[in-house]
């Protein structure tokens, strides 16, 4: 096959089709969207692998461990803090005979650019006590993701592979190899592998524990860890992992000499190769993209035997992304000669909700709806309408988690703070709201809920939503809120006196209230009607 | 030949088009590419950057280091400025003279267009009229293209080429809007 132009995203997507994948599954989440998005096109254009969104990450990786018990190879992709909601599943499918091949993709998000933490999930990874791959360019992508799935196969675990948003969403050349075909459906034939009674679970843990030293001997003898060592510059060995070695080699050329290096793209870390390179030289700086991971193992609680550099020693900053002039600095180069900033204040230009935005003619009935109440609480939730906590909207006071506004003005209204307003998304909703409005359902908690329904996951690129917009009140009434008390508005600002009095009647209402803001991204909108236009144009 | 571009923009001014179009025609031409761009809610009518590097040897780093950039291809005037670090002491700016105020602080343009002059072959570019006159205001990332395609190592035929297959799905009057828009661009600083 001829080269192809990947984002890293993309390449872990073909890895998995060449790789003879069944089925893909996930939640979007920057920076890991566009692995399913590559599949749910090629699955349009060729039938197969199946390729869905799913409500949330939990019910993607169970999907997946489906697949596997049925003796196929499937792959489950999200993003960094998507793997704390479907951490349930990840931490017991450990202890699982994994059948057919799971490989789950995480992509962090060092930096910060589109999350709420810069959570590292190689810890996840050794939680589990399970392999990890790192790549660090779109072809070791490609690569990995396919030996990933034989990785499964041959440990029967699933196994996780990292990527940083500079790689999955950068593009390259990848040169691909060739497809296998996927798995028959052949069934697990060890029932009890599957079923984590405590007796068979005892057994698996044991199992599992006993793999670790088939896990390291993989790793020691793995391609993806090269050693070298040189005799000349001992006074320091450089270990890098992941997309880091791409900064060190950026910089490589201007060394005065070429260190001793190891580079690890294969977990759990090779002990004996780092011991190795530790006793060659005299010092040893670590490169690695998120938490100091490999760092801190170097450093233990007892003295290393020689100086250990990275994100703890202040070699590197503690926080944010790597960059090429960060490892030049840690490697003692000085800055290259560029130009000076221009010296005129440029002031930042955030991202914010776009003219015309729904959610906006929410806000602003929410505004009026709350003005002159003394003391009102306003809890919210992932998607573009966190930008309501900025000006000039200042709507909204809170953002930690999928769906925790429900759960949150739950909480400070059992506390006492009232009225207790939550403002959630439609697909943050379906993915982690349902269950907390249970609770304020099944105590008539005294709150509001307004459920933001743009009908997309806006934020990620406007997928479709698990449920279709029509089914939402259904979903709200189902879960026993009064009918009285739920209501479906138009969120548009020529209602917006109408709206703000409604949501001002149920925020007054001493139970459990749901009001549903509807109208259309104008993003989505605006795309469907592009989409027509073309349709209708005359062929080029 | 190492040639590294800075992209700026502002979220919805077609950024990542520009620079695929470029990072396309450079492969097309031999030569190694790697395309680091932003998604998500970096996006949302906020600042854009994209790394783009192009070699006639293998990449490594996904991100230009400060210093190294060839040129800075900014979409907006306060945007090129924003990333000068990133400029080698030999790199260009070619930037579009119209600015998107879409925040209240927005500076003073005339200081910000004379700071643009500031460094050696600058290039402005009045984008927003090109851009109309070629038949949509939203082809002004071509018009930027346009501008920079005398210094970024590739063929006006291939550049011509790769907004050609862009466009074409959207039909033959987008392509041809494009085409005239990049033209524009080219014809305006050369």
């Amino acid at each position: 096959m001829a080269d192809v132009v990947l984002l890293g995203d993309e390449a872990v997507a073909l890895g998995a089709i060449h790789a003879g994948l069944t089925a893909a599954y996930a939640y979007p989440g920057t920076p890991s969207t566009e692995i399913v998005e590559y599949l749910i096109r090629h699955q349009a254009q060729h039938g197969r692998p199946l390729a869905t969104w799913a409500a949330n990450e939990k019910t993607a990786y169970e999907e997946a461990l489906g697949v596997s018990m049925a003796g196929r190879r499937s792959l489950v992709a999200m993003k960094h803090v998507g793997l704390n909601v479907a951490a349930d599943p990840f931490m017991n499918s450990a202890l699982v005979e994994i059948h057919g091949g799971l490989v789950v993709v995480v992509a962090d998000d060092p930096g910060m650019h589109s999350s709420q933490n810069e959570q590292d999930s190689r810890y996840f990874a050794d939680y589990a006590r399970i392999v990890c791959l790192e790549p660090a360019t779109q072809q070791d992508a490609y690569e990995m993701t396919r030996e990933a799935f034989d990785l499964s196969e041959r440990f029967h675990i699933p196994v996780l592979v990292r990527l940083v948003t500079r790689l999955a969403h950068s593009r390259a050349a990848v040169q691909p190899g060739d497809r296998r075909p996927e798995h028959p459906v052949g069934k697990s034939q060890l029932p009890q592998g599957w079923t984590l009674l405590p007796s068979n679970a005892r057994i698996q843990w044991r199992r599992l524990l006993e793999r670790q030293q088939d896990f390291r001997s993989y790793a020691e003898a793995c391609v993806h860890n090269p050693l070298v060592l040189n005799d000349r510059g001992r006074e320091l060995g450089v270990i890098t992992a992941g997309i880091a070695r791409n900064y060190y080699a950026e910089n490589l050329e201007e060394l005065s000499f070429e260190p001793s290096h190891l580079h690890i793209g294969a977990y759990p870390v090779p002990a004996a190769k780092v011991r190795a390179l530790v006793g060659h030289v005299q010092a040893v700086l670590v490169l690695e993209e998120g938490y100091p991971f490999v760092e801190r193992m170097l450093r233990g609680l007892l003295a290393p035997p020689i100086p250990v550099h990275g994100k703890e020693s202040g070699a590197l900053p503690a926080d944010g992304e790597l960059t090429p002039d960060l490892v030049r600095a840690a490697l003692g180069l000085p800055a290259r000669p560029g130009r000076a900033a221009c010296g005129l204040p440029l002031p930042p230009r955030p991202p914010q909700l776009c003219a015309g935005c729904p959610h906006a003619d929410t806000f602003d009935a929410l505004r009026i709806a709350l003005d002159g109440i003394a003391q009102p609480v306003v809890t919210s939730d992932i998607g573009c309408y966190a930008l309501g906590a900025l000006p000039p909207y200042n709507a909204i006071e809170s953002c930690v988690c999928m769906g925790a506004s429900v759960g949150m003005a739950k909480g400070a209204s059992d506390a006492g703070l009232r009225p207790a307003v939550g403002v959630v998304g439609d697909s943050t909703f379906l993915h982690s709201g349902v269950t907390p409005l249970m609770d304020a359902a099944a105590s008539d908690a005294d709150m509001t809920l307004v459920i933001v329904d743009n009908e997309t996951i806006a934020m990620t690129g406007g997928q479709p939503t698990v449920l279709p917009p029509s089914r939402l009140e259904g979903v709200v009434r189902g879960l026993g809120v009064d009918p009285a008390h739920v209501h479906v508005l138009e969120a548009h600002h020529r209602h917006t006196a109408a709206n703000a009095a409604v949501l001002r009647r149920e925020i007054e209402h001493h139970g459990l209230s749901v009001v549903i803001m509807v109208r259309e991204c104008i993003e989505t909108a605006a795309i469907r009607a592009r989409d027509r236009k073309a349709k209708d144009a005359p062929p080029a | 030949m190492k040639y590294d571009i800075i992209l700026a923009g502002v979220g919805g001014q077609g950024v990542l088009s520009a620079g695929t179009i470029i990072a396309s025609s450079a492969m097309h031409e031999g030569l190694a590419v790697k395309q680091s761009e932003v998604h998500g809610m970096s996006q949302r009518g906020g600042e854009v950057l994209a790394h783009l590097r192009l070699a006639d040897a293998p990449v490594a780093s996904d991100l230009i280091p400060l210093g190294a950039a060839s040129m800075i291809l900014s979409m907006e005037p306060l945007e090129s400025l924003r990333y000068l670090e990133y400029l080698s002491p030999q790199g260009a700016i070619v930037a579009s003279a119209d600015p998107v105020r879409n925040i209240p602080d927005y500076p003073d343009l005339a200081g910000l267009l004379a700071a643009i002059r500031g460094v050696p072959g600058a290039v402005l570019v009045e984008s927003g009229r090109l851009a109309r006159e070629s038949g949509s205001a939203r082809a002004t990332n071509m018009v930027m293209v346009g501008a920079a395609s005398h210094r970024v190592p590739v063929s006006v035929e291939t550049l011509e080429h790769f907004i050609e297959s862009l466009f074409r799905p959207k039909g033959a009057r987008v392509v041809e809007t494009n085409l005239r828009a990049f033209r524009a661009g080219r014809g305006a600083s050369a």
